[in-house]
């Protein structure tokens, strides 16, 4: 195999609850104790996007999907872990030597009506990136490069003295898409992109990004809790769970044969157009919190073939005959 | 199945908005029926109309908002003309209402069993220790753990899906005869929407309460529903047999909606999309609103909107679709 364009290893992210030093300190039994809380956002992922695919990362809400996308872009900065891309770490850069890999990697948001500033014009929104990135290039040059980026997503070049209130949801989303090509990236970090919009405008975009994938030979980090989407657009799926990667494999191989239980289940839960009543694998429980991690597999509590040895060691992917990469103690074993 | 008069019968139902500028139209000439024990899907896309459909059956349209003309009639009643205090008799009692979310339903300073007494209260006479006796018995029935404990809970100590449970336990409280649910689990993930949804239909084949289900994903409607209505910037265009829609769509919208869908397409190809987005009510084309955005427009389809036509045992309004119903009476006629 190549080696990958983003490799991302081992990464953690915890966020404090606990505050300053002193909040920490209660007085409690005639002593002093110091407590610390932390929500565990991601427990040691470790994902290779290689160049020219489209990885989607799924979970459920609070599995730490957006924080891994967030992490990989440098928004926020892992408490353990490595980001590479293309064989260059950049997690730990300081300053202006990131700047050539924001130009390379960005990002596409959830919410087109938060990520687009409403006293900035579409034009302004679009000259921002490439003036900041290419400052050598002419003004001339700058609005050819808008005008040819606005067409590209399908938005009227004439439109760029509007404001972004002035557009429906469908068309922030590609003025969105249109400020993240303006620069030329190789690597596009998508997070929930179609999620705020409605179905007829859902496929209107998702077939801008695959155009644009094909043109612009890009690379998607893709997260998502829309398992139909992940099926239609994905080249490769990671699953999550609580912070940790439960399955990981060829998108085809996944949906014919998802092998961890939770991947089972949460296909199951995928209303389809030809069921006639809800069918799906019943999980007992809920999500257990992410600031008191689980022992063991993070999802054995939740697990119908959950044992002993599921409830003590965390499980580690293992690649099993059919090429899906998975973390399960039962699969390990053949007892699923 | 269908007895002589439905439980509830909304006929020629005209709602508006009387905003500066003149009167912005919410819902057009809005016709349908729900027998007993009967389950109504309600699709389209945001601003279609369909949270404004359900609101004004329990005529909880508020200002600016009016309903301007039709009814709506509840056992032979109509609710458009009743007083506000025989529809508070009505209202929560014999038509429970579900909305999107959970935590805006309940009010976060009262616990869950002060909310559920004070609902059975303010219709029934019944001591405060009856009230809480009904109230532990729904929740059981929505098959939350420890019901005793929850009912001295409150809001915030419980996760998104267990609020949606109470929402439902509280919807059934003074057991009614129609539930409308407001997209009861947009804001869940799809395992716990799964479990949600199940239980719904559950309830309501086993208390034989109707259910009129309003969301805008096709394959929960396909899931729970018997019937489904789609509505397109105030009007519905097509209703029938969700089965028969799902399968064969007549108007061309409805085609476009589930065509749309990524899993409808082959992965990785491009999908079916529908060209433009919704009108805004500011402005919505003349004739059939729906023909800027459609391929079989006409001259016709431009200047005056479309009767109902029957195909099978489809409601739709359509030229495209009464014109080819013509066609083949004309040749039969001609055969025979």
């Amino acid at each position: 195999m190549t080696s990958p364009l983003v490799d991302i290893r081992g990464l953690e992210k915890r966020f404090d609850l606990s505050g300053s030093f002193l909040e920490q300190i209660t007085f409690k039994g005639g002593r002093f104790q110091r407590k610390q809380e932390a929500v565990h956002a991601i427990n040691g992922v470790d994902l290779q996007v290689q160049k020219g695919e489209a990885l989607c990362v799924v979970g459920e809400s609070g599995c730490g999907k957006s924080t891994v996308a967030r992490t990989v872009m440098g928004l926020l900065s892992p408490s353990a872990g490595e980001v590479h891309y293309g064989g260059q770490r950049i997690d730990n850069l300081k300053g202006g030597d990131v700047l050539p890999y924001r130009r390379k990697m960005q990002m596409i948001f959830q919410n087109p009506y938060a990520s687009l500033n409403p006293r900035m014009t579409i034009q302004q929104t679009l000259e921002e990136p490439i003036h900041f990135h290419r400052p050598e290039l002419a003004r001339s040059e700058v609005r050819e490069k808008v005008q040819e980026v606005m067409q590209s997503v399908g938005i009227d070049p004439d439109w760029g003295s509007r404001f972004g209130h002035e557009f429906s949801g469908g068309q922030r989303q590609r003025i969105a898409i249109a400020r993240a090509l303006a620069v030329d990236p190789e690597f596009i970090v998508a997070d929930e992109p179609i999620s705020a919009l409605d179905v007829s405008i859902q496929a209107q975009v998702l077939n801008l990004l695959m155009e644009a994938q094909e043109t612009r030979n890009l690379t998607y980090l893709f997260i998502t809790h829309d398992l139909a989407v992940v099926e239609h657009f994905g080249t490769r799926v990671a699953v999550m769970y609580l912070g940790r990667v439960c399955e990981l494999a060829e998108t085809k191989t996944l949906f014919a044969e998802p092998r961890h239980p939770y991947t089972q289940a949460l296909l199951s839960a995928i209303p389809r157009l030809e069921d006639d009543r809800p069918n799906y694998i019943r999980l007992q429980g809920e999500v257990p919190t992410p600031v008191n991690l689980p022992s063991g597999c993070v999802f054995h509590g939740r697990c119908p073939y959950a044992n002993e040895r599921c409830r003590q060691e965390i499980p580690r992917l293992i690649v099993t005959d059919g090429g899906s990469q998975v973390a399960c103690h039962a699969v390990e074993e053949g007892r699923l | 199945m269908k007895s002589d008069t439905p439980l509830l019968e909304v006929k020629n139902l005209d709602v508006r908005f009387a905003v500066r500028g003149g009167d912005l139209t919410a819902l057009r000439g809005i016709s349908f029926s729900l027998d007993k024990g009967e389950r109504l899907g309600l699709v389209g896309e945001s601003g279609a109309g369909k949270s404004v459909a359900a609101f004004s059956i329990l005529n909880l349209i508020a200002r600016p908002g009016y309903i301007a003309g039709g009814q709506i009639l509840f056992e032979g009643k109509d609710l458009a003309a009743m007083s506000e205090r025989e529809l508070r008799k009505i209202r929560g009692n014999r038509i429970a209402m579900i909305f999107q979310d959970p935590m805006m339903t309940l009010n976060p300073v009262l616990s869950i069993g002060t909310q559920m007494v004070e609902a059975i209260k303010a219709h029934r006479r019944v001591s405060t220790k009856a009230a809480r006796e009904i109230a532990l018995s729904k929740l059981r029935k929505v098959q939350i753990p420890s019901p005793e404990k929850r009912l001295d809970q409150y809001p915030h100590e419980l996760s998104g899906g267990m609020r949606q449970r109470v929402i439902i336990a509280i919807a059934l409280l003074l057991d009614p005869e129609i539930i409308v649910a407001d997209e009861p689990t947009t804001a869940l993930d799809v395992t716990i929407q799964a479990e949600i949804m199940a239980l719904l239909l559950d309830l309501c084949e086993q208390e034989n309460v109707a259910l009129m289900l309003i969301t805008h994903d096709l394959g929960v409607v396909s899931q729970v529903t018997q019937r489904m209505l789609v509505m397109y910037s105030g009007r519905i265009i097509e209703q029938g047999p969700t089965r028969e829609i799902i399968n064969d769509a007549q108007h061309p919208y409805t085609q476009g909606l589930i065509n749309a869908l990524p899993q409808m397409g082959e992965p990785g190809a491009r999908l079916f999309q529908i060209p433009g987005s919704m009108p805004s009510l500011k402005n919505v084309p003349s004739g059939c609103p729906f023909h800027p955005r459609c391929d079989f427009a006409t001259d016709q389809c431009r200047q005056t909107m479309p009767e109902y036509v029957r195909s099978g045992n489809v409601d739709v309004a359509c030229y495209e679709v009464s014109n080819l119903i013509e066609q083949e009476k004309r040749m039969q006629e001609a055969g025979s």
